[in-house]
C-alpha cells in the first residue's frame, strides 16, 4: 500500500471535510478578528466605514479564501509550494521597480481592489517551501552541512529582499518562521548554535560599524535601537513612540477605562494607532484583564496548531502546521514585545487585529493551509 | 517517492521531540508577555495613569477682569477696554492669501501688515488662531463682522486692555499698567501663575502698582483635554476667577482736571485736602503725560521725549518731589516758639533788614526792614528776621518736633509710587547723617523753612489742613476698595493750644486779605469763601555776593533753574475751613506771584464744586477767569460713571 493511497483512503471527502475542519482553530480566529474590529472601531473614534469596514471585507474574503484552501487536498499545496514561493519571489522583485512605498517601510503593489505586499505573502511561502523541502529530503540528510545550506539560502534570499525595502519586521518574520521549520525538521542542534553565536557577533559588528563606511543599518534603525535601549532619552522626539505606548498600557490597569474611552489614542498621543500600536489602544481600554485575555486567544490559537501539527503524521502537513503556528507566534509575540518596551520598535503588526489587508489575507490563507493539513492528516485504519 | 512506515515513524518522533521544545519555548515567551503586563499594567498602571492625565489635561488661565478706578463721584478713571482684534485660523482659512486680500478690501492693512500676518499663520499650527489686526475700531470689528462670510478663517476676536479715559490727568496718581517683565518677576515675589501669562498687564506705578493684589483679581481655570498636537477637544472642567476689587479714590475727577488744566506747561504741583476727612480731593503735578501711552507699549522717541524734558513729566512732584517750604515754614516756627512760652503773639522783634548770628548776616527780603513786627505782621508780610529772632529762642529741636506734629518731615502712607518723607532736621538728625554739630546759623535757616528743611506740597497740604483744624488729620486716597470703606483721616486734636492756633489762622487771613499781605493780589472777594494762606519763595541758589552787589537779585534776570520756587499754602473758607490746598511752582518766581493765584483758583473751583461767579473774584481777574474756559485746556467728554446697582 504506497503511502499515497493510505491517505487517500482514510481522509474524508465531500462535505465531511467540513466537519473535519479544526474548528476551535476557526472560532479563535474570528473571535481575535472580532477583537481587532472593535479596536480598530475605536481607535476611528466610532467611525466604523474608516478602518473597521475594510477589514471586515478583507476578512470575509479571507475567510473565503481559507475555506477554500482548506477543501483542498494538503498534497496538491505541497506540490505547489515552489511555485508559491517563485511567484512571491518574482513579485517581491517587482516591488523593487514599480512598488510604492507607503508609511515608511513596506512596499505594495496596486491590485486595484488591495494593495498586495509581496513581503506579506512571502511569509507564508517560505514556511510552505521549507516543509516540502524537508518533505523530500531523505531524513538521514536533514543535517548534513550542503543540505542545511538550502533551506539557509532559500531563507536568505527573501530575507535580503525584504530588508532592502527596508522592512526589518517582516526580515526578522521570515528568519524565525523558516529557522522554525529547520529546527523541527531536526536539523543539528550545532548548527542554531552557531547561528546563534554568530548572531551575537553580528549585533556586535552592527554597533561596531555604527558611523562608520560600512554601516549595517539605516540611521534610523539605529535609532530605534538606541530608543528602545533608553527610550527616556528623548520623550518627545524618538523614543515618544515607545513612551506613549507605555503611558497607554500603564494607564489601563486592571479592567482599563472603558471601550472608546481610551484618552491616549482617541486623542492621537499613539503613534500608528490603527497598525503597530493597537495592542497599546485595546490594554487602555480593556486593562489587563482585556489585553491578557487576548493573549490568551493567542496562545490557544497557537496551543491548538502545534496540537495538530504533533498528532499529524504527514511530514509536509506537520513541519506547515508549526511553520505557521511559528510565525503567527512570532507576529503577535514581536508586536506585543515591541509595544510594551521588551524589543525595539521593528514593525510588526498585531496579527488579525492591525489594520492591513495583505496581512490579514495571507494570515488567513495560512489558517486555511493549516485546515487543508488538518482535515487531509493521514488516518489510522 | 518513498515514505516507508518506518521513515514516517522516525519523522515523527523528531518532530514530536522537537515540537515539544517549541511549544514550550513559546509557552515561556507568553509567560513573558504576559509578566510584562501585569509589571506595566497592574504594578505601574498609577504612574502611567498619571502621566496620561498630564498627557492629556491641559490647564487654561482664565484672566479675570482687572478692577476698575472711580473717582469720589463714580466717574471712572480706569477701566477695562474691549481691545478688538481679528484673527486667523489656517485650516479654515483655506487659501490664506485669498483671506488675506480680501480682508484687506474691509480694513486697513498695508502691504507689510499683510506679509507679517501672513508669516505669523503659516508659523502656527493650522488650527490654532493668529492675530492679524489688533486694536482695531469698532467700526472696522463691524466690517469684518458684517463680511464674515466672505472672509474664509477670518474672526473678530476680542480681549481687555487697559484704558484711562481721563488720559494724563491721572497719570501720577493712577500711574498705569504694562505687560509684565522679567525685570518685574524677578523683583516681586509673587507665585500667582497669571503672571506667567506672556504680556498680562500688571500695575508699573502709581494706584494701579500698589494697590495691585487688590485690583488684579484671581484667576479661574479651565481644565481642557487636548490631543497630542495641542489641539484643544472639549473643556473638561470650568472653575471661575474673581474680578478684581473696583477702588474708588478720593479724588474729584473734575477738580483734578482743573488742576492739572491750570498747572498747565508749567513745572507745578498742586494738592487739595478735604479739612474735615483728610480726603485728597485734588493731586496734581504738571507736566503729566498719557499713561495710556504705556499700557499700549510706549515707542522709543515718545519715552525719550518724557525723560529728556527738564519740567520732568514723569515725576509726581505732589509726593515725589521735596522742596524747601521757604515761607511756609513760619507758621511751623511761630506755632513752635508759642507753645514753648518763648514769644506772645503780641510780642514785637525790630526787623532793620538783616541780623547778625555768629558772624554772618542773615538779609530779610525788604532790605530797608520791617521795623517793629508782631507774630501777626511778620507772617502778613513774611518778616525773615522776626522769625531768625524766635527761632533762635526755642531751638531747632522743638521746631522739628513742630514740623512733625503738623506732619512735615514724616511719612504719609499712600498708595502712591515713591511717597517722599521730606525732612525736619534736628540736632540728632545732623549728628547722625552729617557727621556735624548743629550750628546756630542751621536754626535761622530753617525758621524760614531754607537750609535742610525739604516738605513736599502733599506735606505742606496736610500742615495747612492742621493748622486750620488743629486736628490730626492724615491724608487718605482710597475712599473704598472692593466695597470696603477705607478709614477716615479726620484724626485726633492735636492737644496744640487753640489760642495760639487762632493767631496764626488770623495772620494767614491777613496774608490773603490785607491790603499789606503777601498774596493780597490773590484774595477771594466772596464774604463765605475767604482764604487765609501763606506765601513762599525759596532760594534754589544762594544770592552771592557779587550779584546782590551787581543788583542782580531779580529771578527775571535769572536763568530758569536757577529762579526760585514759588509756593502757597492755604485753607478755606476762614471760618469753617473745607479744603486745605498746597502749590509749587517750581522756578516760578516769587510765591505771590506765581503760586498764590493758582491756589486761590483751585480753592474756588473746589468750594463752589465748579466753575464759581466771576464776583468772588477781584475785579482784576474776572476778565481772565470769565475767559479760561476758552484757555484752559478743560475736559469736555462724556463722564462715564460706575452703573449703580439701582439702575441694573
Amino acid at each position: 500500500m504506497s503511502y499515497l493511497e493510505y491517505r487517500l483512503q482514510t481522509v474524508p471527502t465531500g462535505l465531511g471535510k467540513l466537519l473535519a475542519l479544526n474548528w476551535a482553530v476557526i472560532l479563535l480566529v474570528c473571535a481575535v478578528s472580532a477583537v481587532g474590529f472593535m479596536m480598530l472601531y475605536s481607535v476611528a473614534g466610532g467611525d466604523l466605514s474608516r478602518w473597521a469596514q475594510p477589514q471586515m471585507q478583507r476578512f470575509a474574503m479571507g475567510l473565503t479564501a481559507m475555506f477554500i484552501i482548506a477543501m483542498v487536498p494538503i498534497w496538491f499545496w505541497r506540490n505547489m509550494s515552489a511555485m508559491a514561493y517563485l511567484l512571491a519571489l518574482a513579485l517581491l522583485v517587482l516591488v523593487e521597480f514599480v512598488g510604492v512605498t507607503g508609511m515608511g517601510a513596506q512596499r505594495w503593489i496596486d491590485l486595484g481592489f488591495m494593495r498586495l505586499q509581496p513581503s506579506e505573502l512571502m511569509k507564508i511561502t517560505v514556511v510552505m517551501l521549507l516543509a516540502a523541502y524537508y518533505d523530500w529530503l531523505p531524513i538521514e540528510k536533514t543535517s548534513h552541512p550542503l543540505w542545511v545550506l538550502v533551506p539557509v539560502f532559500l531563507i536568505l534570499l527573501p530575507v535580503m529582499l525584504v530588508l532592502r525595502q527596508p522592512d526589518l519586521g517582516t526580515s526578522i518574520l521570515l528568519l524565525a518562521g523558516g529557522g522554525t521549520i529547520m529546527f523541527i525538521a531536526g536539523v543539528h542542534w550545532a548548527y542554531f548554535a552557531t547561528v546563534i553565536g554568530s548572531g551575537v557577533g553580528l549585533i556586535v559588528a552592527v554597533f561596531q560599524s555604527r558611523g562608520t563606511a560600512w554601516q549595517l543599518l539605516e540611521d534610523y534603525q539605529y535609532r530605534r535601537i538606541d530608543t528602545f535601549l533608553d527610550p527616556s532619552q528623548d520623550p518627545l522626539g524618538a523614543g515618544y513612540h515607545i513612551t506613549q505606548a507605555k503611558i497607554a498600557l500603564g494607564s489601563g490597569g486592571w479592567t482599563g477605562r472603558g471601550f472608546m474611552e481610551g484618552t491616549q489614542s482617541r486623542l492621537n498621543f499613539l503613534p500608528e494607532k490603527h497598525t503597530d500600536f493597537i495592542f497599546t489602544t485595546l490594554a487602555e481600554e480593556f486593562g489587563f484583564i482585556g489585553a491578557f485575555s487576548l493573549l490568551i486567544l493567542y496562545a490557544l490559537i497557537i496551543g491548538f496548531c502545534v496540537t495538530s501539527a504533533l498528532s499529524n503524521k504527514d511530514r509536509f502537513a506537520s513541519l506547515l502546521t508549526f511553520g505557521i503556528a511559528a510565525t503567527f507566534f512570532f507576529f503577535f509575540a514581536v508586536n506585543m514585545a515591541m509595544v510594551m518596551g521588551l524589543a525595539p520598535v521593528v514593525g510588526v503588526p498585531l496579527p488579525l487585529v492591525s489594520y492591513g489587508g495583505s496581512a490579514m489575507l495571507v494570515l488567513l490563507c495560512a489558517f486555511g493551509l493549516m485546515q487543508s493539513a488538518h482535515v487531509h492528516r493521514p488516518r489510522q485504519g | 517517492m518513498k515514505a516507508s512506515p518506518k521513515d514516517i515513524e522516525t519523522s515523527h518522533r523528531k518532530i514530536t521531540r522537537r515540537g515539544f521544545v517549541f511549544a514550550a519555548a513559546q509557552l515561556a515567551l507568553v509567560g513573558v508577555l504576559g509578566w510584562r503586563m501585569r509589571q506595566l499594567q497592574l504594578e505601574q498602571a498609577d504612574e502611567f495613569r498619571l502621566l496620561a492625565e498630564e498627557n492629556r489635561i491641559n490647564m487654561r488661565l482664565l484672566p479675570p477682569a482687572r478692577g476698575m478706578v472711580f473717582d469720589r463721584n463714580g466717574i471712572i478713571l480706569a477701566e477695562n477696554e474691549q481691545n478688538y482684534r481679528v484673527v486667523m485660523i489656517r485650516e479654515d482659512a483655506g487659501d490664506v492669501d485669498a483671506s488675506l486680500a480680501a480682508l484687506a478690501q474691509v480694513i486697513p492693512l498695508s502691504a507689510q501688515d499683510i506679509a507679517q500676518a501672513r508669516a505669523d499663520v503659516m508659523k502656527r499650527s493650522s488650527f490654532v488662531p493668529v492675530t492679524i489686526a489688533d486694536r482695531l475700531s469698532w467700526e472696522d470689528i463691524a466690517r469684518v463682522s458684517a463680511n464674515a462670510p466672505a472672509l474664509p478663517g477670518i474672526s473678530a476676536d476680542f480681549g481687555l486692555s487697559r484704558h484711562y479715559p481721563r488720559g494724563a490727568d491721572f497719570a501720577h496718581v493712577l500711574g498705569y499698567v504694562g505687560p509684565v517683565s522679567d525685570y518685574d518677576l524677578s523683583r516681586i515675589d509673587d507665585q500667582d501663575p497669571l503672571l506667567q501669562i506672556p504680556k498680562f498687564q500688571i500695575g508699573k506705578t502709581g494706584v494701579e502698582n500698589k494697590l495691585e493684589r487688590g485690583l488684579r483679581g484671581r484667576a479661574g481655570l479651565r481644565k481642557i483635554e487636548v490631543n497630542a498636537l495641542g489641539r484643544v477637544m472639549r473643556e473638561l472642567e470650568r472653575e471661575e476667577g474673581q474680578p478684581g476689587d473696583d477702588v474708588q479714590l478720593t479724588i474729584n475727577a473734575r477738580l483734578q482736571n482743573y488742576v492739572q488744566a491750570r498747572l498747565g506747561d508749567e513745572s507745578a504741583s498742586a494738592v487739595v485736602i478735604d479739612c474735615e476727612s483728610g480726603d485728597l480731593v485734588a493731586i496734581g503735578s504738571a507736566p503729566a503725560f498719557d499713561p495710556n501711552l504705556f499700557v499700549r507699549g510706549i515707542s522709543v522717541s515718545d519715552y525719550r521725549a518724557l525723560t529728556d524734558n527738564k519740567y520732568r513729566p514723569l515725576a509726581n512732584k505732589a509726593v515725589q518731589g521735596t522742596y524747601p517750604p521757604g515761607s511756609t515754614f513760619k507758621m511751623v516756627t511761630a506755632l513752635a516758639a508759642m507753645e514753648a512760652g518763648e514769644i506772645g503773639h503780641s510780642d514785637t522783634v525790630f526787623c532793620g533788614g538783616y541780623t547778625e548770628v555768629a558772624d554772618n548776616r542773615f538779609h530779610c527780603w525788604k532790605r530797608g526792614g520791617h521795623g517793629n513786627v508782631n507774630l501777626r505782621r511778620a507772617l502778613k508780610e513774611s518778616c525773615d528776621v522776626y522769625f531768625y529772632d524766635i527761632a533762635q529762642r526755642v531751638g531747632i529741636d522743638k521746631m522739628a518736633e513742630m514740623a512733625r506734629l503738623l506732619g512735615l518731615g514724616i511719612h504719609h502712607n499712600l498708595p502712591m509710587s515713591a511717597v517722599a518723607s521730606g525732612l525736619a532736621p534736628d540736632k540728632a538728625w545732623k549728628r547722625r547723617v552729617r557727621d556735624a554739630d548743629w550750628r546756630i546759623g542751621d536754626t535761622v535757616n530753617a525758621s524760614i523753612g531754607q537750609g535742610y528743611v525739604l516738605a513736599s506740597p502733599l506735606q505742606l497740604a496736610v500742615m495747612t489742613a492742621r493748622l486750620a483744624t488743629g486736628r490730626s488729620i492724615t491724608p487718605r486716597l482710597v475712599a473704598s476698595r472692593g466695597g470696603v470703606a477705607e478709614p477716615s483721616g479726620a484724626g485726633e486734636p492735636l492737644g496744640l493750644n487753640e489760642n495760639n492756633l487762632r493767631q496764626i489762622r488770623r495772620a494767614m487771613y491777613d496774608v490773603s486779605n490785607d491790603r499789606r499781605g503777601t498774596a493780597y493780589g490773590s484774595r477771594v472777594i466772596a464774604e463765605d469763601f475767604r482764604l487765609a494762606g501763606k506765601t513762599g519763595t525759596t532760594q534754589v541758589r544762594r544770592i552771592t555776593p557779587e550779584e546782590r552787589a551787581a543788583g542782580i537779585t531779580r529771578n527775571e534776570d535769572r536763568k530758569w533753574e536757577f529762579r526760585d520756587h514759588a509756593l502757597f499754602v492755604a485753607f478755606a473758607p476762614f471760618e469753617n475751613p473745607k479744603y486745605a490746598i498746597a502749590v509749587i511752582v517750581e522756578h516760578g518766581g516769587s510765591g505771590s506771584r506765581a503760586a498764590a493765584p493758582l491756589a486761590r483758583d483751585i480753592m474756588l473751583q473746589a468750594l463752589y464744586d465748579g466753575t464759581p461767579p466771576l464776583d468772588a473774584y477781584p475785579s482784576k481777574d474776572r476778565n481772565r477767569i470769565s475767559n479760561q474756559h476758552d484757555d484752559l485746556d478743560l475736559w469736555d467728554g462724556v463722564e462715564a460713571r460706575r452703573p449703580t446697582r439701582d439702575q441694573a
